[in-house]
C-alpha cells in the first residue's frame, strides 16, 4: 500500500520539483574548505593549542610563579615534575600552560583591529575610488615600507609594553598589509553591476559596503584574518623574547624562550615546549589558510564534488 | 570518405554515469559546413570538443566513433598522436579571440608556432616555406601580410582581426576538419559577416568538413549546408539548411524558429517557458516532453528515434510528420502607436571618459509607452549614453530631463522620487544580482530606501515576481540557484517595484538564449501595455529592435545618425551607415525566401 502511494505522490510531485530544484546551491565556502583533509589536520592541531593556551591554567599543577626547586633541573631531579623546573625554579610544565593566553588573546584583538579597519579602510579605498583612494592608499604604502617588527619595537619602547599598548600597536601595522589585500578583493566586486544597481536606487554608502561590498569579501578575509593572527602570535612572542612584554616575571611563550635559552643543553623543554606550541600553532592555522585558499580559487573543486 | 564522421557519440559524467551527450551521429563532407544549434548546456560544445577527441575534466568519452579525414580515428589515438593531430589535421577556433591568443607573443610569431609544432613544409606537389604559407594566410583571411602588421600584438587588433587571426592559424596546416565555437559571439554584425564570409570560402576553397557551433539560428541560416539541432545532449533535428528553416519538424526547432528575431519580418517573437533538463536528471521519454505542448502519453514511454522524414532530414519525434504540415503561425508585432507626450527628453548630450569624448550631442525623447531602442556597434558610445541617462556614468554635459525636470549627472544628486522613475536593467544578470543576498532581499532593497516598511515591501515584492512570471517561493532563492533567464526576471522585478516611468534596458538579452531571449522581450512587451512603461532598449541587435521598439536611434561613432519610426528607419534606411548594418545582419527570412536548391 505505502507502495503505491509513493509513486503516485512522485508522480504528481515530479514535474512541480523538477521546475524548482534546478541546481543545488553549491556547498559554501566553509564547508568546501572543510572537505579538504588539510583543514581538518590544520583545525584539530589549531584547536588543541588554542585550548591548551586558553584552558591550560585551570590544569596547571603549580603557579606560573611558584618556586619549586633549583634552577634548570630535569624531571628526575625533581619529584612530581613532568620536565623538571627551569632557569628561575619553576615548573616548566605549569609556566607553559601559563604562558599562551596572554599572547594569544592579545594577537587576538591585535587580528581583530588590524583585520577589521584594513578591510573598511580597504574596501572604502576601491569604492569611493579617485583621490581618496590614492591618498589612503599612499599613506598605508608609507607604512608598508617599514618591517611591521621595527615600527613595533619603536612604538613600545616609547611607551611601556602593555598590553593596550601591544594590541594598539600590532593592530595598526597590521592596517596597511590587510587593506592592499581586500582593497583588491574589493576592486573586482565594485566593478560589478549589483553595486551600480545599489547606487542607482540611492542606498546609503556604508550601506552599499556593508551588505553589498563586504559579503563577497569574506572569502579573502577569513584567510587574511587567519594569516594575521598567526603572524601577530610570532610577533608577540618575538616581543617578549626580546624583552618587551607586560608585566616582566610573568609566563609567557616568548619569554621563556629568552630566560631559557643559555641552558638549553641541559634542560632543553622549556625552550622547546612554547617553540613547538607557536610552530605548530603556525603550522595549524596555515593549514586552515590553505584549505580556504584553495576553496576559494576551487583548485579541489573536482575532488570536492565527488 | 575524408571529411568528419561521428557515429553513436555518448559523453558520461565520470563520476556518476550521466550521459551529458548520447547517441550523436554527424556527417560533414569535404568542403561543406555543418551548423550544430542549440541552447546552453545542450551540448553542443561538448560535441565539438569531442571531434578533437577531448573531454573536459570530469567527462569521459564513454562510446562512439569519430573519424577525420582519411584514416584518423580521433577516439583511439594516444595523447601523442592527439597532439600532433589537434592544430594539424584536426583543429579549433574557440569563441573569445581576446582570450584564446596569447597577449605577449606577436601574431607573427604565434601562426609561426603553428608551422613549427606540426613541421608544415606543404603538400608533395607544392612544397612551400613557412614564411610563404604564412603570407598566404594572411591573404586567406584578408589581412594585411606585410611584417609590420605581422609585428603586431593581438591588442593591437580589433576583435574581428584577432579572430580572423584565430582563422588563419586553424586553416594554417590545411586541416581535413575544423571546429568553429561560435566565433562570432561578442562581434559587430559587420565584423561577423566579414568572418562568416571568410570561414566559408576557406572550407569551401580548401575542401575542409567544418562543423559551426553557435545558439543563433540566423548565423547559420546563411552559412552551412546542413544544420543539426540538440537538445538535451541528443540531436533532435538534422537536415538541410532550407528544409530546417523553411519546414521544421520537430516542436523544439519549431519554437527556435518562433523565437528569432528577423530584421526582414518585424515578428511578434515567441517565447517558451521552462528549461531543458539536466544530466542525471532526463526523463525516460523523449527530453523536450515537459515543455511540449503537442506531447501525448506515448511521447514520456521512451526516447524516440531519429526518424528520417525525407531524404537527408531525420527529426526525433513521434508525431513529426503530423506537426510538419502545421505552418508556424507569426504574427506581425503589434506596433502601438504612442502620442507625443515625452516622459524622458535627451538634449544635447555628450559624454566620455577623463575628457575622451564618446558620445557627441546626442537628442532625442521618449514619449509615454513609447520604446526606444537604442542601436549601435560596440564603441558606438550606446551604453555610456545610456548609463549617463541611468546616473551611473558621471562625465557628461547637456541636458537629460525627466517629466520637465533636469536631472544631476550622478544619480546621488537626484530625488528619490527622480531616482525611483528611472529605472536601469543591467546587460549582464549574473553581475547585477548580489550573490549572497536571496532574491526576495534584492527585490527589497529599492523598497527600503524608499522607506517602505517590510509588510507592504513584501507584498509589492510577492506581487512583481508573479508579474515577470516568477513564483513567490523565488524570493528565498539565491542568484546561483536561477538560470540565466530567471536572473533576468527577478533584476526587471527590483527594476519594476519603484514603479518607475522610465525602464533603461541595457543589452538586457545579450547573455541569454535565444528562446529565453524571446520570452523576455515578450515580458517587457506585456509590462509596457500593463503599465504604460516607457523603454529605452539598448542594443546591437538589429533584428530583436523590430520586435520591440517603435521608435529606432541608431548610433555609429558616438553620434546618433538616423533616428525615426522602426518601419521606416529598417526598411528604408536614410544612412548608408544603416543599409550597411542592415545587409550584414543574417537573416533567416532570407532564405525562406530563396527558392529551395535542386537535389
Amino acid at each position: 500500500m505505502s507502495a503505491s502511494t509513493a509513486t503516485d505522490l512522485s508522480a504528481i510531485t515530479l514535474p512541480v520539483g523538477a521546475a524548482l530544484s534546478a541546481p543545488k546551491r553549491p556547498p559554501g565556502l566553509l564547508r568546501t574548505a572543510w572537505g579538504l583533509g588539510r583543514t581538518k589536520i590544520g583545525a584539530v592541531i589549531t584547536l588543541v593549542i588554542l585550548g591548551l593556551a586558553i584552558l591550560g591554567p585551570y590544569f596547571s599543577p603549580h603557579g606560573s610563579e611558584q618556586y619549586i626547586d633549583g634552577a634548570a633541573t630535569s624531571a628526575r631531579h625533581v619529584k612530581g615534575l613532568l620536565l623538571g623546573t627551569d632557569n628561575g625554579g619553576y615548573d616548566v610544565v605549569s609556566r607553559f600552560l601559563h604562558g599562551g593566553r596572554s599572547i594569544i588573546v592579545m594577537a587576538f584583538f591585535s587580528t581583530l583591529l588590524g583585520v577589521g579597519l584594513g578591510a573598511f579602510l580597504g574596501m572604502t579605498a576601491a569604492y569611493v575610488r579617485g583621490r581618496a583612494d590614492e591618498v589612503v592608499m599612499r599613506i598605508l604604502d608609507t607604512f608598508l615600507a617599514f618591517p611591521q617588527i621595527l615600527l613595533s619595537l619603536l612604538v613600545i619602547a616609547m611607551f611601556d609594553p602593555r598590553p593596550l599598548v601591544i594590541i594598539l600597536t600590532i593592530g595598526l601595522t597590521t592596517v596597511p598589509r590587510v587593506a592592499r589585500v581586500i582593497r583588491g578583493a574589493a576592486l573586482s566586486v565594485v566593478e560589478r553591476d549589483f553595486i551600480g544597481a545599489a547606487d542607482a536606487i540611492g542606498e546609503k554608502r556604508l550601506r552599499v559596503l556593508i551588505s553589498e561590498v563586504l559579503p563577497n569579501v569574506t572569502a579573502p578575509l577569513l584567510v587574511e584574518a587567519n594569516l594575521r593572527f598567526t603572524f601577530a602570535i610570532g610577533l608577540i612572542a618575538s616581543l617578549a623574547f626580546l624583552g618587551f612584554t607586560p608585566r616582566l616575571g610573568i609566563a609567557n611563550w616568548g619569554l621563556m624562550v629568552q630566560e631559557n635559552g643559555g641552558t638549553i643543553a641541559i634542560q632543553p623543554w622549556p625552550v622547546i615546549l612554547p617553540v613547538a606550541a607557536i610552530a605548530l600553532l603556525t603550522i595549524g592555522m596555515g593549514l586552515i589558510a590553505d584549505g580556504l585558499t584553495r576553496a576559494i580559487a576551487g583548485v579541489d573543486r573536482g575532488k570536492a564534488e565527488v | 570518405m575524408s571529411g568528419m564522421q561521428m557515429r553513436g557519440l555518448r559523453l558520461e559524467v565520470s563520476a556518476t554515469g550521466h550521459d551529458i551527450v548520447d547517441e550523436v551521429d554527424l556527417v560533414i563532407p569535404p568542403g561543406k559546413v555543418l551548423g550544430l544549434v542549440g541552447e546552453s548546456g545542450s551540448g553542443k560544445t561538448t560535441v565539438g570538443l569531442a571531434v578533437l577527441g577531448h573531454a573536459r575534466r570530469g567527462v569521459t568519452i564513454a562510446a562512439g566513433e569519430v573519424s577525420c579525414g582519411d584514416k584518423l580515428d580521433m577516439l583511439s589515438l594516444s595523447a601523442e598522436e592527439l597532439r600532433s593531430v589537434r592544430g594539424g589535421s584536426v583543429t579549433y577556433v574557440p569563441q573569445d579571440p581576446a582570450s584564446s591568443l596569447n597577449p605577449a607573443l606577436r601574431i607573427g610569431t604565434q601562426l609561426r608556432e603553428v608551422l613549427d609544432v606540426h613541421n608544415f613544409v606543404g603538400t608533395p606537389e607544392a612544397p612551400q616555406t613557412k614564411d610563404g604559407r604564412i603570407v598566404e594566410m594572411m591573404d586567406e583571411v584578408l589581412l594585411p601580410s606585410d611584417d609590420a602588421f605581422l609585428q603586431r600584438y593581438p591588442h593591437q587588433l580589433s576583435g574581428g582581426q584577432q579572430q580572423r587571426v584565430a582563422l588563419a592559424m586553424s586553416f594554417a596546416c590545411r586541416p581535413a576538419v575544423i571546429v568553429l565555437d561560435e566565433p562570432t559571439t561578442g562581434l559587430d554584425v559587420t565584423t561577423q559577416a566579414h568572418v562568416l564570409a571568410t570561414v566559408r570560402s576557406l572550407a569551401q576553397l580548401h575542401q575542409v568538413a567544418a562543423l559551426y557551433i553557435t545558439h543563433d539560428l540566423a548565423v547559420v541560416a546563411d552559412l552551412a549546408d546542413d544544420v543539426a539541432v540538440m537538445y538535451a545532449g541528443r540531436v533532435v533535428e538534422h537536415g538541410p539548411t532550407h528544409a530546417i528553416f523553411t519546414n521544421p519538424a520537430h516542436p523544439y526547432t519549431r519554437h527556435l524558429v518562433a523565437a528569432a528575431p528577423d530584421i526582414g519580418g518585424g515578428n511578434a517573437i515567441i517565447g517558451l517557458p521552462g528549461r531543458a533538463p539536466a544530466p542525471g536528471k532526463r526523463p525516460g521519454g523523449c527530453s523536450f516532453a515537459l515543455r511540449c505542448e503537442h506531447a501525448t502519453e506515448e511521447c514520456n514511454a521512451s526516447m524516440p528515434e531519429l526518424t528520417p522524414i525525407e531524404v537527408g532530414h531525420t527529426v526525433r519525434c513521434i508525431r513529426a510528420v503530423e506537426l510538419r504540415s502545421n505552418t508556424i503561425t507569426q504574427t506581425r508585432r503589434l506596433v502601438v502607436g504612442a502620442a507625443f507626450d515625452p516622459v524622458l527628453t535627451v538634449n544635447n548630450v555628450s559624454a566620455g571618459y577623463q575628457g575622451n569624448v564618446v558620445v557627441h550631442n546626442a537628442s532625442f525623447s521618449i514619449s509615454r509607452g513609447e520604446c526606444v531602442a537604442l542601436v549601435g556597434e560596440s564603441g558606438s558610445g550606446k551604453t555610456t549614453l545610456s548609463r549617463s541617462i541611468g546616473g551611473l556614468h558621471h562625465e557628461w554635459t547637456g541636458e537629460v530631463s525627466l517629466l520637465g525636470a533636469p536631472l544631476t549627472t550622478h544619480s546621488r544628486g537626484r530625488s528619490l522620487e527622480q531616482r525611483m522613475k528611472i529605472q536601469y536593467v543591467f546587460q549582464n544578470p549574473y553581475s547585477s544580482l548580489n550573490p549572497r543576498r536571496t532574491v526576495g532581499e534584492s527585490i527589497l532593497r529599492p523598497l527600503f530606501v524608499a522607506k517602505r516598511s517590510r509588510a507592504e515591501g513584501e507584498k509589492i515584492m510577492h506581487e512583481m515576481l508573479e508579474r515577470v512570471a516568477l513564483t513567490a517561493s523565488y524570493a528565498n532563492q539565491y542568484p546561483n540557484q536561477l538560470s540565466g533567464g530567471e536572473r533576468q526576471r527577478v533584476a526587471i522585478a527590483r527594476a519594476l517595484v519603484s514603479e518607475p516611468d522610465v525602464l533603461v534596458c541595457d543589452e538586457v538579452t545579450s547573455a541569454l538564449d535565444v528562446l529565453v531571449q524571446a520570452a523576455i522581450v515578450e515580458l517587457l512587451a506585456q509590462l509596457r501595455r500593463d503599465l504604460g512603461l516607457s523603454m529605452l532598449f539598448v542594443t546591437h541587435n538589429l533584428p530583436l529592435v523590430r520586435s520591440i521598439a517603435d521608435t529606432v536611434a541608431v548610433m555609429n561613432g558616438g553620434a546618433i545618425v538616423e533616428f525615426g519610426p522602426c518601419e521606416d528607419v529598417i526598411g528604408n534606411p536614410q544612412e548608408e551607415y544603416t543599409s550597411r548594418l542592415i545587409a550584414n545582419t543574417p537573416s533567416i527570412e532570407s532564405i525562406r525566401t530563396r527558392t529551395a536548391p535542386v537535389g
